[in-house]
């Protein structure tokens, strides 16, 4: 699967708190935490996310992205707000498993959160676990997912691969 | 080579004889949590599923605590789908205003989670059972709702990092001041996917809640779990409260460890962490003048009694700041009551503090004590990120309850000699 959007860069150490304030957590309805994604440190985030003329945004941070709460409502938040995939220096644990039981498409890659500028334009092709950065001409490798977590996104997260399991079983 | 506690716990939970860092298991657990902000996800992810009935009424807990008592209408109604969905179930262990807490005080409390288990919870601070020897690390929602339904949870194996405390405690310094001193050294990413095992003669010394606000704060240095290898002070503890039967499990010998940091405790001053991460910490002698608007002292991190303690003892016949509101939280109805008992309820309101029922409340900006903008508070809380207490522009120190304190007097934080 390939995705093409463009870069939204944010630095180290992106809270859950950054990503969706628990102000807003009375509420659970994705479009209506997507309203508030990122407000807090980027009052524009969501306003901008609407004026691309290619595929859509993915967002590209740096160290220990999604630290802190373990609110499922970020990672909803960033999906619902059209965000196609988070690229990462690393994911703090909660928010990674958190977006691979929802099917919200992350990679890790240090090279690509180094070299990635905002407004670059990327294809990210998933299933090669490769990063192309068109504006500046690169590739970045990523990592591949374990087995096992590769079966949870293929099956489009967490609670789809359980009924699977349940039918084949 | 020997498995670390949290190794063997996850082995005896995926009946499997060991397990190596790295593997990916499905393990059964023991306990599974939610509260009232990730819980109504997890039922409507459970129901989507076609969920019928969960995998075991007296294993899945639900504690409304953040927004409680409900602080709107759509809080209310987040409760509501808590309480109906508990009721549905039969599930035992559901907590009303009144009979609840802060989930982290109150199921250690009531011996709801024992040594030697697994627990899962659908709130990050769930870590801070480690402290009783337990494997207990903090979930998203769709995992809460896939333990509802088939008991389990996926885990890869993490590594194991031990952190050794030797030397003597100075005056004031608490288990938050170790566990602040050790993110600051590490950083917040410092364990990232990682266990912290907390050890050494000044970890056997610490005192069971001074051990759980170690644990607490595990996750603020990115870890999935901390833990604490039970002994004699974590059986008396648990002795008495425990609702079940339970094994206690130790490490084994000759753990091949990520990492094995020492502290020199002698060399630790009360910690306090600027915002807007729990890693920029600094000794209270290195603090400077900070002027504050708002002390809170409670929390899953402080809001046990040997807190409130701590806080009266340093309160007593005194007055707080005219420029300063005191908010004092107890973190579960026999906190409350017990604080009641020996009347440190009566030493916070002659202070000029207010004492709020318990609830996560200002914690994470919900409610019971929000800044404005350009408001500063210090808090005995766990977290200081941007916007945390409220208004975007609004700042969060992090200490222990006698720096609260003491600082809630001075109106600027200060240690508790000062001033006297």
């Amino acid at each position: 699967m390939q995705i093409k959007a463009r870069a939204y860069k944010f630095g180290d150490n992106i809270s859950t708190d950054d990503i969706i304030p628990a102000r807003y957590l009375n509420i659970s309805d994705p479009k209506e935490l997507a309203r508030h994604c990122m407000e807090s440190i980027d009052k524009e985030f969501v306003r901008k996310l609407s004026r691309t003329s290619i595929g859509g945004y993915c967002i590209v941070a740096g160290k220990n992205f999604g630290c802190g709460s373990s609110r499922e409502h970020a990672p909803l938040a960033i999906r619902e707000a059209g965000i196609s995939c988070v690229i990462a220096e690393s994911f703090a644990r909660i928010f990674f498993r958190n977006a691979i039981n929802i099917g919200l498409p992350i990679l890790e890659s240090k090279r690509a959160s180094r070299r990635i500028d905002s407004g670059d334009e990327i294809v990210i092709d998933l299933s090669r676990g490769r990063i192309t950065n068109l504006s500046k001409k690169e590739n970045y490798k990523v990592q591949p997912f374990p087995e096992f977590l590769q079966q949870i996104i293929d099956a489009g997260g967490l609670m789809n691969y359980a009924k699977q399991k349940v039918k084949t079983s | 080579m020997g498995m670390s506690i949290a190794e063997k716990i996850l082995a005896r939970h995926c009946g499997r004889r060991s397990v190596e860092p790295g593997t990916f298991v499905e393990a059964r657990v023991d306990i599974a949590l939610g509260n009232d902000i990730t819980a109504p996800l997890a039922i409507e992810e459970f129901r989507k599923a076609g969920g019928k009935k969960v995998f075991d009424p007296d294993r899945v807990v639900l504690v409304p605590d953040h927004f409680t008592p409900n602080k709107d209408i759509n809080s209310a109604e987040q409760c509501q789908i808590l309480r109906s969905f508990a009721r549905e179930q039969g599930l035992s262990h559901y907590y009303e205003v009144g009979r609840a807490g802060i989930e982290h005080a109150l199921l250690p409390e009531e011996g709801i989670v024992l040594p030697g288990e697994l627990i899962i919870g659908a709130d990050s601070h769930t870590c801070t059972y480690g402290a009783l020897g337990t494997f207990a690390c903090g979930v998203g929602s769709t995992d809460l709702a896939f333990a509802m339904l088939t008991g389990k949870c996926w885990f890869r194996v993490p590594e194991t990092i031990k952190l050794v405390y030797k030397g003597k405690l100075n005056k004031w310094v608490s288990g938050k001041d170790l566990i602040l001193y050790t993110i600051g050294d590490m950083g917040v990413d410092g364990a990232l996917y990682k266990v912290m095992e907390f050890s050494g003669p000044v970890i056997s010394r610490l005192s069971m809640a001074d051990r759980l606000t170690v644990c607490n704060m595990a996750v603020e240095a990115g870890a999935k779990c901390g833990i604490i290898e039970p002994d004699e002070k974590t059986i008396e503890y648990v002795e008495g409260r425990a609702e079940r039967p339970y094994e206690i499990v130790h490490g084994e010998k000759g753990v091949h460890y990520k990492k094995v940091i020492e502290y020199d405790c002698s060399q630790i001053e009360p910690q306090v962490a600027f915002p807007p991460l729990p890693s920029n910490t600094r000794a209270i002698s290195r603090v400077g003048e900070i002027q504050i608007d708002q002390v809170v002292i409670g929390s899953c991190t402080n809001g046990r009694i040997e807190d409130l303690r701590i806080g009266a003892q340093i309160l007593k016949g005194r007055r707080v700041h005219p420029r300063v509101r005191l908010i004092v939280i107890p973190a579960t109805q026999r906190v409350y009551r017990q604080a009641l008992k020996e009347r440190l309820i009566e030493i916070f309101v002659d202070s000029g503090a207010v004492v709020s029922p318990p609830t996560c409340g200002p914690c994470l900006g919900g409610h019971m004590g929000v800044l404005a903008e350009g408001e500063r508070a210090l808090a005995t809380t766990n977290r200081n990120f941007i916007g945390r207490m409220g208004h975007p522009q609004s700042e969060v120190y992090l200490s222990n309850p006698a720096i609260a304190a003491a600082s809630a007097i001075a109106g600027k934080i200060a240690g508790p000699e000062s001033g006297k």
